[in-house]
């Protein structure tokens, strides 16, 4: 059991941080630490899908003589680490980059409107309007 | 030219949106043709692509000249093809009808607005379009940052609403790319079709499983799925008239596309009838939203508030008829995500309309309407029809066929949900009718009389023609139905 929770650590620290981002997000009543809660969720997220690209003494996949007039040489593919999930999460880290400015945004206008971040203070001023 | 129309229809918003800010420096409503110019040229091009479908099968675009798995590709079958005309054609309408709408509600947003509508669309279009996974995920994340601004422009507690539904449709977001992590790590592909293939030997594997739990997870958050609903409702409220016009009727619809694209066709059925009871949950998961969604649209007092309750109702609609998992109710699902769009926007542009000449959305608001704007109110009474599922509209045959699946399926009690709901519409339309009328208030009534409230007073004919155009569709897909069956969804039903 304990070498299997060590074989995995990377997926461990990926789900805790997971959870600790979705617990923020659900819980905490102030909006900003909702954002930062969504925030490190999404990050766990990047997490997850980088280290399992890794492999144990792999280099970058840049490819010598790629381009030499002469086609591609074979290559070892245990000698790489897969750039594909690398690739796939400089994609999501814009996507994240973009909600994280809306979120921001958008907290920005809820503070001028109410003159307050925590939730129960807006609602109640809701109910009073 | 005609081979690259897959990617045109995508890619032709896409790149317009750009020059739209550009274009509004010069002339401000230059904006409003130019978004009508480049939609018209996705329906065009969806158009066309339903008929070379139609007439020869599943279409195969290679991003790049690059082929699956490696490279992007953009697959258009049947299904597909439905969902990208329908896409485009609804929101075509929507932007035609949308000018006089922004200008009052938005006068000094309707540049970005414009700019923000299109790739709203670019969005919903990729996402129909692809048959890459992870390019999915980006096209699902454009259409909602969108979507987010959109709504949060809206009257006063939009930006609040619009935070939670960030928040939750984050999760959404985020469980369906764990999803795709899960399932690349055990194919090590991302292309629909290929992982299909391999998938069938890894079916014991854990990791698969925890796949399908976190991709029907996340969907179920996008397409307000009964107990993860609770940001629709306020989001869609909220936002302003042309917003909640284009996302009410597709984003659910969508979501639910993906879900069929997902669960009968990346996996197989052997997945999810057999070794998971997805489909149980399905059904039960439809019918508590279906009696939840009725009986909360029962409880509101605000004319859009109450249509949200009822897109909730008929998402219900849909993923009970999916989950039934036989043929009849498969395609009464996927017949109910045409109809329900066209009559959610329907109902959603009568809102609108209300909302230009009251100023409000209230059901109060209603009061005298057919004396005010008989036309607008014939097309709402057309779209509250098929809502409540009468004969010759198309509401009546997708319910028909789901209420067959459900006695194919013995499934009684979702049978009762599908008739509670449809008697809990009649209920819900013919109270805004009556206040329409006026019956509630005939006393107040005659101490106004000869007021000059009484005037006909309709809405500008760039809202009334699109809101004619869509009762006429209802009546239109009513009328074809059996065409729209045997030449598109028959081939578009995942094979059981």
């Amino acid at each position: 059991m304990f070498e299997f929770i060590c074989d995995h650590y990377n997926y461990w620290a990926y789900i805790g941080l997971m959870m600790i981002g979705f617990y923020a997000m659900m819980t905490k009543r102030n909006l900003m630490k909702k954002v930062i809660g969504m925030n490190v969720f999404q990050s766990a997220i990047l997490f997850f899908y980088i280290s399992m690209a890794a492999k144990d003494g792999a280099t970058v996949p840049i490819l010598e003589h790629a381009h030499n007039g002469h086609g591609y040489l074979p290559i070892d593919i245990m000698q790489y680490v897969n750039p594909l999930p690398h690739v796939l999460m400089l994609t999501a880290i814009v996507v994240m980059v973009a909600t994280l400015g809306l979120a921001l945004a958008i907290i920005i206008l809820i503070y001028r409107r109410y003159n307050t971040l925590e939730e129960d203070d807006i609602i109640m001023q809701l109910r009073r309007g | 030219m005609v081979e690259q129309y897959p990617i045109l229809i995508v890619a032709i918003p896409l790149i317009g949106s750009v020059f739209c800010p550009l274009i509004g420096r010069w002339k401000k409503t230059f904006c409003y043709y130019w978004t009508v110019l480049l939609l018209s040229a996705s329906v065009a091009g969806s158009i066309h692509t339903l008929f070379q479908v139609i007439a020869g099968g599943t279409v195969y675009y290679h991003l790049g000249g690059w082929p699956p798995p490696v490279g992007i590709e953009y697959v258009v079958d049947h299904l597909n093809a439905m969902m990208v005309t329908l896409v485009s054609v609804v929101s075509l309408i929507v932007a035609i009808y949308s000018r006089p709408s922004v200008e009052k509600e938005l006068p000094d947003r309707i540049i970005y607005f414009y700019t923000l509508f299109i790739l709203q669309v670019t969005g919903y279009l990729g996402i129909v379009m692809t048959g890459d996974l992870f390019n999915l995920y980006v096209f699902l994340e454009i259409a909602s940052l969108a979507g987010y601004a959109l709504i949060a422009v809206g009257e006063d507690g939009a930006p609040l609403a619009t935070f939670r539904y960030i928040i939750m449709g984050t999760i959404g977001g985020s469980f369906y790319l764990l999803g795709v992590g899960y399932i690349y790590i055990t194919t090590g592909s991302l292309n629909m079709a290929d992982v299909r293939e391999l998938l069938p030997q890894l079916y014991e594997s854990r990791v698969i499983l925890t796949a399908v739990a976190f991709l029907t997870a996340g969907l179920a958050v996008k397409m307000a799925l009964f107990p993860v609903h609770v940001w629709l409702p306020d989001a869609y409220t909220k936002a302003p008239s042309v917003t909640s016009a284009l996302i009410a009727p597709l984003m659910t619809k969508i979501s639910l596309y993906l879900l069929i694209r997902i669960l009968f066709d990346v996996f197989q059925h052997r997945l999810y009838m057999e070794m998971l009871p997805i489909s149980s949950i399905m059904v039960w998961a439809g019918v508590i939203a279906i009696v939840a969604g009725a009986v909360m649209a029962l409880a509101q007092t605000d004319f859009k508030r109450m249509l949200c309750y009822i897109v909730v109702a008929e998402v219900g609609y849909i993923v009970g008829g999916l989950g039934l998992a036989n043929e009849t109710a498969l395609k009464g699902a996927i017949l109910h995500i045409l109809n329900d769009a066209v009559m959610t926007l329907g109902l959603f542009t009568v809102a609108g309309i209300v909302a230009y000449k009251m100023g409000r959305h209230d059901l109060s608001d209603f009061k005298d309407m057919f004396k005010k704007m008989p036309i607008t109110m014939s097309t709402f009474v057309v779209g509250a029809l098929s809502i409540i599922g009468v004969p010759p509209t198309c509401g009546f045959f997708s319910k028909w066929y789901l209420v067959h699946g459900a006695i194919i399926a013995e499934h009684w009690t979702f049978l009762a949900a599908l008739l509670l709901s449809s008697l809990v519409s009649v209920i819900l339309f013919f109270r805004v009718i009556e206040i329409g009328y006026g019956f509630a208030s005939s006393h107040a009534k005659h101490a106004h009389e000869g007021d000059a409230m009484t005037g006909i007073d309709e809405a500008p004919a760039e809202m009334l023609i699109p809101a004619i155009a869509v009762a006429v569709a209802i009546l239109l897909i009513g009328l074809y139905n059996q065409t729209i069956l045997s030449k598109v969804i028959e081939f578009g039903v995942p094979r059981l």
